[in-house]
């Protein structure tokens, strides 16, 4: 522990770290991981095309983050390297998710308990199994807790109301659209400004394709099962095709680069 | 349910810390030996260990094909009878090893690795030259192995997808035909140098008559199972000159391993396709010595 210039008890600084870093997650758009029929879908809010808070970690494990930037970056690509070099010396089947969950677990544990800034982060770990009731999620908060879900997990500033929308909807197996659907529906009830509806009444606007990023672990595919959706196919899929079509390419707005580089959470 | 996760440690630091997308790099870095061929005793180890053969490839208008035999020898022995040499090293190009087998395949892995973990933590892939020059750097970490008889040397081949182009983005996004995209080939000597070969290319002990069959066979308006043919062709003079490459083995039904790379992606040809061919060439071999 480093020297502090007067006393605060222990348990006053924990106290003082959560807030901290509770706050600087409940200011990010949400994600939302969640199993579908043929593997697990990786929703999230990002303008940004370019800054992902989804990526691929191994052949069947996937990453999903909120939170400050460079901090959940940092962890993914931690968790890249730890992937690769285990896989590279034992096997590729030897990667596991609860692995990476667990190292993920003590990091973050051990940030929050020795250093003054806890990582203002929630990340969610997902495998892939060879049948539905194999796949696994865990999400890992700032202090290292990790809890193992079953169905979906749902992070970031409007995790409550999101979630919410998302158990009302919810069913094992749902087809790839339809999870989707529901997954968008539930994401766009969260970030509805609360002009006194109930939050997740479904009522709200869906969020255009352009403001997602979408990724699933895709059980028909062998060995690499992370696929990004995105563009044409994104837009298909969300039955959104008649809305006029965005240009390709389009670059992420200044404010959205001067936002991320100067790491505040996204 | 919520606990702190127990059991293994956490990431260790350097994990963290760590700048740059090369997976080699960080091995040095972090677990230097896991990498191939590091820290050998002095000595030649030349003999010591089976020795993997003739690699041919061969380019057309739409991409490249790549084929190897399947022997591996010790000496004046045969060692391994169904040994790969050829692999996909991403999903656009292709790598062959001959020389001292253990090491290459070490090395072939290493390499898949290294590729695949660029594209991860970069978000996107290398270009074509940036493969060749990382591939070439690895065999110039070698050299010191090679001076010792354990050399190996590669034969790198693919097409270049345009930079932008993200492999795990939905196919729907691809803009570029897959028709338009040349295949390329790059030869390299022991010491890692790098040179980009036109039309077609050969390494091994088999290269140079698998080198001398194709220039008087290949020629740039080919299609690609016109070069397939070629490619196998090849092989079939390389075995037939030189005692350490396999022809294909109709007994066993074992076949010369043909990859073949185009803007759709990296494709291994069944057994089944490869034995039509092969077939073929025998075929027209057996009516030409019959006169």
């Amino acid at each position: 522990m480093t020297q502090m210039p007067y006393y605060a008890s222990a348990e006053q600084v924990m106290r003082d770290r959560s807030e901290y870093a509770r706050k600087g997650i409940s200011r990010g758009r949400s994600v939302a991981v969640l199993t579908y029929a043929e593997g697990i879908l990786f929703i999230a809010e990002n303008p940004s095309t370019t800054l992902h808070k989804i990526g691929e970690i191994y052949d069947r494990i996937g990453f999903a983050a909120v939170g400050r930037y460079s901090e959940y970056e940092t962890l993914r690509q931690a968790g890249v390297r730890l992937a690769d070099v285990r896989g590279y010396s034992y096997n590729r089947r030897d990667v596991t998710g609860r692995v990476l969950a667990n190292a993920y677990a003590q990091t973050l544990g051990a940030i929050f308990t020795e250093q003054m800034k806890p990582y203002e982060v929630e990340v969610c770990v997902a495998e892939l199994g060879e049948q539905p009731r194999r796949d696994e999620l865990y999400r890992l908060t700032f202090d290292g807790s990790v809890v193992d879900e079953p169905d979906f997990v749902v992070m970031g500033a409007q995790a409550e109301a999101v979630s919410t929308a998302m158990r009302s909807g919810f069913q094992a197996r749902l087809p790839l659209r339809e999870a989707l659907a529901l997954a968008s529906s539930a994401l766009a009830s969260g970030a509805a400004p609360t002009n006194g509806k109930a939050a997740g009444s479904g009522t709200t606007e869906p969020l255009p394709p352009q403001k997602l990023e979408v990724a699933v672990l895709d059980r028909n595919r062998t060995k690499r099962t992370f696929r990004r959706i995105s563009g044409a196919a994104l837009r298909e899929l969300l039955g959104a095709d008649d809305a006029p079509p965005v240009q390709p390419d389009e670059p992420a707005t200044p404010s959205d680069a001067g936002e991320a580089s100067n790491g505040s959470p996204a | 349910m919520a606990e702190r996760g127990a059991g293994s440690s956490g990431l260790p630091p350097g994990y963290l810390r760590a700048a740059g997308s090369s997976f080699v790099d960080f091995l040095g870095q972090e677990a230097a030996h896991l990498l191939p061929a590091r820290g050998l005793p002095a000595g030649s180890g030349a003999g010591l260990a089976p020795h993997a053969t003739t690699i041919v490839a061969a380019s057309f208008p739409g991409g490249v094909v790549m084929g190897g035999d399947r022997r591996a020898t010790m000496g004046n022995l045969i060692a391994s009878r169904d040994i790969d040499k050829v692999f996909a090293a991403d999903e656009y190009s292709v790598v062959g090893i001959a020389g001292t087998a253990g090491i290459a395949g070490e090395l072939v892995r290493l390499f898949q690795v290294e590729l695949e973990h660029y594209e991860k933590i970069e978000g996107t892939t290398l270009s074509l030259d940036g493969k060749a020059n990382r591939l070439a750097a690895m065999i110039r970490g070698n050299l010191g192995a090679a001076m010792q008889g354990l050399a190996v040397v590669p034969l790198f081949a693919g097409v270049d997808v345009r930079p932008d182009h993200d492999p795990v983005t939905d196919e729907d996004s691809v803009q570029t035909p897959a028709e338009s995209l040349p295949g390329r080939i790059f030869g390299y000597d022991v010491t890692g140098g790098l040179y980009e070969e036109r039309g077609y290319h050969a390494v091994g002990s088999g290269s140079l008559f698998a080198k001398g069959s194709l220039k008087k066979i290949w020629n740039q308006r080919m299609g690609q199972d016109e070069v397939v043919h070629a490619v196998v062709e090849a092989l079939y003079d390389a075995a037939d000159e030189d005692s350490a490459t396999g022809g294909p083995d109709m007994v066993r039904g074992l076949m010369p391993s043909i990859f073949v790379v185009t803007g759709a992606g990296t494709e291994r040809m069944d057994d089944e396709a490869v034995t039509t061919v092969a077939s073929r060439v025998i075929t027209q071999r057996q009516e030409g010595s019959r006169s």
